[in-house]
């Protein structure tokens, strides 16, 4: 009999769904996309992106999960013995995704406690890199590439996420990972409805919501801003890499999956929605404050490290009250986006290490989290930025959206289990998917996916990303994303013990 | 604010917001009707 720990509720779930598909990346990847990629009218290519994909890979891999009752690899492997390196070549990527994810949370919580006496100063990209990160100076003989030493301000909020997150993950899925979310995600959203509403009623914000929602319609007829709808999506939802089929298989007989697929897809958006609108409103406020207008100021980068580390320490600074209030929620809020999108990833390569050999939870944490806390040390180094940005391109481009479009071929068109999957999931859920599901996951999502990666290699081949040095790029961009795939082969080679022998109504019965 | 600007936020709101809240509702609605006759589902 099988003993897999299950959710407390189906709330309970939904939470910890939502708490892995929002992090960093609707906060300081959604606005910034959504505005260079024709502003309001994004939106259409955006909802097109997330019915015909996000969604319906929510509901393949929520159902894969719940009718297989496995970790990514005992999943496919049940689903058939020669895909198992799928799935641990997708818990290779969330393995690689979660050293240097901690390390970003880590600064997160660094910059709550410098929120207090703003102590970032006017110069906040100097701080980032000189006072705090102590990065390796290339202008001044230093190498990309080169370790450095270990930055102390960075080593201990990290052991502090490391702590919080194995703390959470050894207590299991209901008392650890549920409990976690059902607190993490609802203080999450408050604390970030008090950043949106303080930002909507700053001066200039009308601009900044002006040039965020403007449609620019020209754009629509772009293939590029579709592709860019589509990435969106897809990275946000945390499909492809391990994590939503893991969580599925917790639940118990009797789960409406279809519709919590649409909870989350919509939750996830509604999120970006959210945070789109508070980062713009802000954006607006700081170019009035410098009298230029937001178009100016977006033109010097206004997503990713640079945004949350850089440009919104500039803006706390020119709150006209309670600027440290407004900077602990700012970077508390990263930080629990952050922390309970963490647990998820690591869970997905804790479940399986345990799958696979046949230990304890705690030893299954233990090893595989204590493995990537030690791994992720890389990055608390005076070179790690250099490493995390080159790491995060190559894992995000050629580990998730290959890892994604494979996953889908493979189930729609190597072993052709959409009928078998839809049937599962219709006869247990309140919602039926009907042909729209299958043409999506059996057409739309793998030609845009694909050409997404067609996109992006020839991109790739003609010119480095970031402008590194090409040995470099080579080294931790093109080796470490194939060599995921190549420890994913060696993993699926060792034989299971009778986990791979349970069937489905064997399982069924244990709930 | 810009009218196109405004339309835009007002729509992208009540879908995905709406979306939202709809998923929810059903969710709620079938969860109480299930209660009632006696069925658990998560």
């Amino acid at each position: 009999m099988d003993n897999r720990q299950q959710w407390g509720t189906r709330a309970g779930f939904i939470m910890a769904a939502m708490g892995s598909a929002i992090g960093l990346g609707n906060i300081w990847r959604f606005p910034a996309t959504a505005y260079e990629n024709g502003g309001g009218a994004f939106f259409l290519p955006y909802l097109f992106a997330l019915l015909t994909a996000g969604i319906p890979m929510l509901i393949m891999e929520f159902t894969l999960g719940h009718k297989y009752r496995g970790s990514a690899p005992l999943t496919f492997a049940r689903v058939n013995r020669k895909l198992e390196w799928l799935g641990w070549w997708q818990v290779g990527i969330s393995f690689v995704i979660s050293t240097y994810y901690s390390v970003i949370i880590a600064w997160a919580l660094s910059y709550m406690v410098f929120s207090f006496d703003l102590k970032w100063g006017s110069d906040t990209g100097g701080f980032l890199m000189g006072d705090y990160l102590k990065r390796v100076d290339i202008v001044s003989g230093g190498a990309i590439g080169e370790f450095g030493s270990f930055v102390p301000g960075v080593l201990i909020p990290l052991a502090i996420v490391w702590l919080v997150t194995l703390g959470v993950l050894v207590k299991g899925i209901k008392k650890g990972i549920e409990l976690a979310n059902r607190i993490f995600l609802p203080t999450l959203i408050v604390l970030f409805l008090m950043i949106v509403i303080r930002a909507v009623t700053l001066d200039g914000a009308a601009d900044g919501l002006t040039a965020f929602f403007k449609p620019n319609w020209e754009t629509i007829t772009d293939s590029k801003v579709w592709v860019a709808a589509y990435s969106q999506i897809f990275f946000s939802l945390s499909v492809g890499f391990a994590i939503m089929l893991t969580y599925s298989s917790y639940l118990p007989k009797k789960s409406d999956l279809n519709n919590n697929a649409f909870i989350t897809g919509f939750g996830n958006s509604a999120f970006e929605l959210l945070a789109g609108i508070g980062v713009f409103s802000a954006l607006g406020f700081m170019a009035a404050q410098q009298h230029i207008t937001v178009p100016e100021l977006a033109e010097q980068g206004v997503s990713g490290i640079g945004l949350a580390f850089v440009v919104f320490p500039q803006i706390i600074n020119e709150f006209p009250a309670f600027n440290s209030f407004f900077g602990v929620l700012f970077f508390g809020s990263l930080f629990l986006a952050g922390i309970s999108s963490l647990i998820s990833i690591v869970e997905t390569f804790v479940a399986s290490v345990q799958d696979k050999f046949n230990i304890s939870r705690t030893a299954a944490v233990l090893t595989g989290g204590g493995l990537s806390a030690v791994v992720s040390l890389i990055y608390a180094t005076q070179g790690g930025l250099f490493f995390l940005d080159v790491i995060d391109y190559f894992i995000n481009n050629f580990g998730i959206a290959l890892a994604g479009l494979i996953e889908v071929v493979a189930i729609a068109w190597i072993v052709k289990q959409l009928t078998k999957l839809q049937q599962h999931g219709n006869a247990i859920s309140d919602l039926a998917t009907g042909l729209w599901w299958r043409v999506a996951l059996g057409v739309i999502t793998p030609v845009v996916l694909g050409w997404m990666m067609v996109d992006n290699i020839r991109t790739n081949l003609k010119e480095n990303y970031g402008g590194y040095p090409t040995e470099f790029v080579i080294q931790y961009g093109w080796v470490v994303a194939g060599l995921v795939i190549a420890i994913g082969v060696v993993l699926s080679i060792k034989k299971w013990n009778r986990a791979l022998q349970q069937t489905d109504s064997q399982e069924e019965e244990a709930v | 604010m810009d009218v196109s600007a405004v339309v835009m936020m007002v729509l992208g709101m009540f879908i995905i917001w709406g979306g939202f809240a709809a998923s929810i509702a059903h969710a709620v609605k079938k969860s109480k009707s299930k209660k009632k006759s006696g069925e658990v589902s998560s």
